[in-house]
């Protein structure tokens, strides 16, 4: 490595552009920051050596420079931005509602929103934010993050740590904040000193030159908080795994009971009760709303027992369950247990838990039995009397008349229809009737007109059914770590900043110049609190508006 | 008297209070002597802090009235952010004195109000899934975040206002133009409903949407009516045009209908204060700004950014995902309001680093800041009442 000495015998490394020491402009060096064409020296990194700005040579330097450019990583920023906005056009294919027309996204994007959801669709914005290439950039970003801080952090700790209080006349000169004055008291020099550190700042003097400085740390901060950022990438490249990550739906009726999905069939859990309330309307703080709203629903519950499974001691022995705990879970109350969160997520009222018919002759009114179809279970034939035979040709738990016909929304029985096929015993054939769409008109459907029987239903029962989630997240608190240090990272670098000041002896007189890395309103009232009640002038602003 | 009069009341006060106080902002501009602090300016500032205490009489007894923090929907997080903009406003007001601020910041803040008193005023019960103290922690500090970041809005435009040439037309000053309209569009939905609201206009139309029929209630006269839709009103009167079939949603027609009237309504004020001014609003204002300090503009500008953006980051980043964490069993879910929240932080990631290490001072740190502040009233705005996700508040 070529290594550059400078006048002061401060040997600095190949790339310097202020020597570490004393601050003089290394010639040769002063494009890499712009000095040469600006009377005010780029203090961003203390005009320290960085790998990005020194070395372009093989192809790894041409990557990080690449990566270390801030422009590279504003634009990878911007792209993002641009990219999750396109996002929110149309809602994400997860986010389709309920009651749309198709939940399939092929038919949903296309018929609700014309041509430009037919494009949103195609182009596969509707799971845009877990597609590959969202990901990438992403994930370039964090590339990005890691070389960009690398690249100027150590140097500029080094520059840091090696600075002299005794800086070069040209460094001096060529700061923002900086005035001569030509005849300084040693008194007045004193009074300097206590004045700094009565503002809390660490003074230091070499051979009579002062550098007073304040919050250096502060320039950690967004080296803090990058770090910050990378644990979160981290967190979530790791939730992609199944042992660090879980994410299970169960559905489970009232007074049912059954396994917990996600927890290897360790856990059972039973419904005691799905409660939902409603605000009540004569309550006078809210009668205003409700009647405008109608009813505002204000808990919705469920009351669960969680069973543990009993070691099997023999493989294959009866499954034998005993009580772990009884909870009540609702929104924003959630139940925790063994690293395992089950959350009130969704509810069905009253599905169909079995349905009751009767089979009655046309012709005489006279009924010849009676069957009961059990929902969660329906039997491919059910024998009736006298020979008769029901037969179910089609069932669909959640009825509705699609384009294409008869179909189902759900596989939840909220509202069943079957088509029948009735076989009695004098005729060959079986006749069909259609029973069912109980929510809009009930209907009794013979499509010959032909029939001597008739199906209805006679009798139904009735469940509310409660929707839990079940989650296993071992990547949380990873999370929780990365927002932290990201968060203190930010206030480190925006709630602070590092002030110096520099009065180095001229003569008879003093050099006094002034840098902040921000708010430079705050540096210069520290001044001027500093000299007041002494000869030296104010520092003069010499920044360059462009 | 009740808590709920009591506070309408204050809310009330608070905005005459900070009406007062702008006309006193004003009269500081007219100062000849810039040395003299100026009566004026602290007696604007008396005014705010008391608007302010007035604003905060009001969001404390409005709590009484409904037992929950009132941020809970459009017209309560709407005022919240209002009153986050004069509490910003003063913060940077004690660090740098410039009351030139307080003379924009106040409008925009009543504005805010203003706009949010068009929506239902009344108390409604907290719905399940906002069942929770993660509501007042996590809503109150992405309303200050964003407020503080709204401060970074008025000083850059102060700042194009002061610093943008406006002796010949020219693509800029035309943009600045476009920002100042932008404000007097409001002014215009605020005018119109206030008009109709007065005088009690409703109509009722029904109309079919996704195979299921719904009824919109009409508070202003139809231009623009749902798509495939019919008059229930007797004797209503018929829109001009339905509303196109790929705007859907629930009550599209109604809400183009209400953009359509407050177009009209903005552009007709904006064009009578043009007649009156016959310049642009923005060179008409342009010499009263002569003294204002633009390097201290600027200075707040980023001030305020820094400020609002760790403040920023933990409401409407952090907060919200413990929040969601704990009502919807994930941290992250891509809603369109989180992800619009995620797009307000890459913004001014991005604002940070182009000025720290591109150095983008003055006038286009200016523009961003307006863009900024263009981000967060779309997620405010357009994601609540058309995007609408989890987090509808309308
Ligand atoms: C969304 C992602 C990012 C966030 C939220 C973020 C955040 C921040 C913040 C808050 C600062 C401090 C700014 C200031 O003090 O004004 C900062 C500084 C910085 N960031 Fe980032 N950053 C991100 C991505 C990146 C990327 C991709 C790069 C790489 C090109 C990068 C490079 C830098 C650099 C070089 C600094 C300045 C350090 C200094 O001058 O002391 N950041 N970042």
């Amino acid at each position: 490595m070529k290594h550059i000495k400078c006048e002061c015998g401060h040997v600095n490394p190949e790339g310097t552009v202020l020597c570490e020491a004393c601050g003089k402009p290394i010639e040769g060096n002063q494009h890499i920051d712009g000095n040469d064409r600006k009377k005010l020296l780029n203090m961003r990194y203390e005009g320290s050596a960085r790998r990005s700005q020194t070395y372009n040579k093989s192809i790894i330097d041409k990557i990080w420079s690449f990566f270390s450019s801030v422009k590279v990583g504003v634009w990878l920023i911007v792209i993002a931005l641009v990219a999750s906005a396109i996002g929110t056009i149309y809602p994400q294919k997860m986010y389709i509602p309920a009651d749309a027309i198709s939940r399939d996204p092929s038919i949903f994007y296309e018929e609700t929103y014309g041509l430009t959801g037919k494009i949103f669709y195609q182009l596969g914005f509707h799971v845009l934010y877990s597609s590959w290439w969202y990901m990438l950039l992403i994930a370039l970003i964090g590339v990005s993050l890691v070389i960009c801080s690398l690249d100027r952090f150590v140097p500029l700790y080094k520059a840091l740590k090696r600075q002299k209080a005794k800086r070069h006349p040209s460094f001096l000169e060529r700061q923002r904040l900086f005035s001569q004055t030509d005849h300084v008291t040693d008194g007045e020099k004193e009074q300097v000193i206590q004045a700094l550190k009565k503002q809390k700042y660490k003074v230091r003097h070499e051979e009579g030159h002062i550098l007073a400085e304040k919050g250096r740390f502060s320039r950690w901060g967004p080296y803090v908080n990058h770090i910050g950022l990378i644990i979160i990438l981290l967190a979530a490249l790791l939730r992609t795994s199944s042992f660090m990550y879980i994410d299970e739906y169960v559905w489970v009726r009232e007074g049912e009971q059954t396994v917990i999905d996600g927890t290897d069939s360790q856990f059972y859990i039973e419904n005691k009760e799905f409660i939902l309330e409603t605000y009540d309307e004569n309550d006078e703080r809210f009668a205003e709303a409700i009647k405008k709203q109608g009813a505002i629903p204000s808990n919705f519950q469920t009351n669960v027992i969680i069973y543990k499974a009993k070691e099997q001691e023999v493989p294959g022995q009866e499954l034998e369950l005993e009580v772990y705990d009884e909870a009540e879970i609702y929104m924003n109350h959630p139940y925790k247990f063994e690293g395992y969160t089950l959350y009130q997520a969704g509810y069905q009222l009253n599905e169909f838990t079995t349905m009751t018919f009767a089979v009655t002759d046309i012709n005489n009114n006279e009924q010849i039995d009676q069957f009961m179809i059990d929902l969660t279970n329906p039997q491919e034939t059910y024998e009736l009397n006298d020979g008769f035979r029901v037969m179910i040709s089609e069932y669909y738990p959640e009825y509705y008349m699609s384009d294409n016909g008869p179909d189902s929304r759900t596989d939840n029985t909220k509202n069943p229809a079957f088509v029948f096929a009735v076989s009695t015993p004098d005729s060959e054939g079986a006749e069909v009737s259609f029973v069912g769409d109980y929510m809009n008109t009930p209907t009794n459907f013979d499509a010959t007109g032909e029939n001597d029987y008739r199906v209805e239903l006679i009798d139904a029962e009735m469940h509310n059914v409660s929707g839990l989630t079940v989650r296993r997240d071992y990547t949380l608190p990873l999370f929780g770590l990365g927002a932290a240090i990201f968060m203190i990272g930010v206030m480190q670098g925006m709630y602070w900043q590092h002030r110096r000041i520099w009065v180095n002896v001229k003569g008879d007189g003093v050099l006094l110049a002034g840098h902040t890395n921000k708010n430079w309103f705050g540096l210069k009232k520290d001044i001027e609190k500093v000299i007041s009640d002494t000869s030296i002038n104010q520092v003069i602003d010499q920044q360059e508006l462009d | 008297m009740d808590w709920f009069s009591i506070s309408s009341g204050a809310l009330y006060t608070a905005f005459i209070l900070y009406l007062i106080a702008t006309f006193f902002f004003g009269a500081t501009i007219k100062d000849k002597k810039t040395t003299h602090k100026g009566k004026s300016g602290t007696i604007g500032i008396a005014l705010t802090i008391a608007g302010l205490i007035a604003q905060l009489v009001y969001f404390i007894t409005r709590w009484i009235a409904s037992g929950h923090a009132p941020v809970s929907n459009m017209f309560e997080f709407v005022t919240s952010f209002g009153m986050g903009l004069v509490l910003a406003f003063l913060i940077l007001y004690f660090i740098y004195r410039i009351t030139v601020l307080g003379l924009f910041a106040l409008p925009i803040a009543m504005i805010l109000i203003a706009y949010a008193s068009m929506f239902p005023t009344e108390i409604a019960p907290l719905v399940p899934s906002l069942k929770s103290h993660w509501l007042y922690i996590h809503v109150t500090t992405v309303s200050l975040g964003n407020a503080i970041l709204a401060v970074s809005f008025v000083s850059g435009l102060i700042f194009l206002i002061r610093q943008i040439d406006q002796t010949v037309k020219n693509k800029k000053n035309i943009w600045l133009e476009l920002i100042i309209y932008s404000l007097f569009l409001f002014i215009g939905f605020i005018v119109i409903s206030s008009v109709f609201n007065a005088t009690n206009y409703e109509a009722v139309y029904g109309y079919q949407y996704n195979d299921k029929s719904y009824q919109s209630t009409y508070h202003m006269p139809p231009i623009a009516g749902p798509h495939n839709g019919e008059i229930l009103t007797p004797g209503a009167m018929k829109p001009l045009f339905e509303a196109p079939s790929w705007m859907h949603g629930k009550d599209a027609g109604q809400k183009l209908n209400t953009i359509i009237w407050s177009i009209m309504a903005g552009t007709l004020i904006y064009g009578i204060v043009r007649l009156v001014l016959r310049k642009r609003v923005g060179a008409a204002i342009q010499p009263y700004l002569n003294k204002t300090n633009p390097d201290m503009l600027d200075e707040v500008t980023y001030r305020a950014v820094t400020i609002g953006f760790p403040v920023f980051t933990l409401g409407g980043l952090i907060f919200a995902a413990i929040w969601a964490q704990i009502a919807w069993d994930r941290f992250w879910g891509w809603d369109p309001k989180e992800v619009w929240a995620l797009i307000t932080w890459f913004f001014y990631a991005a604002f940070l680093h182009l000025r720290l290490s591109r150095g983008w001072h003055g006038e286009k740190s200016a523009w961003l800041a307006v863009g900024g502040f263009a981000i967060i009233m779309f997620n405010i705005i357009v994601v609540n009442l058309v995007l609408a996700g989890l987090h509808s508040y309308a």
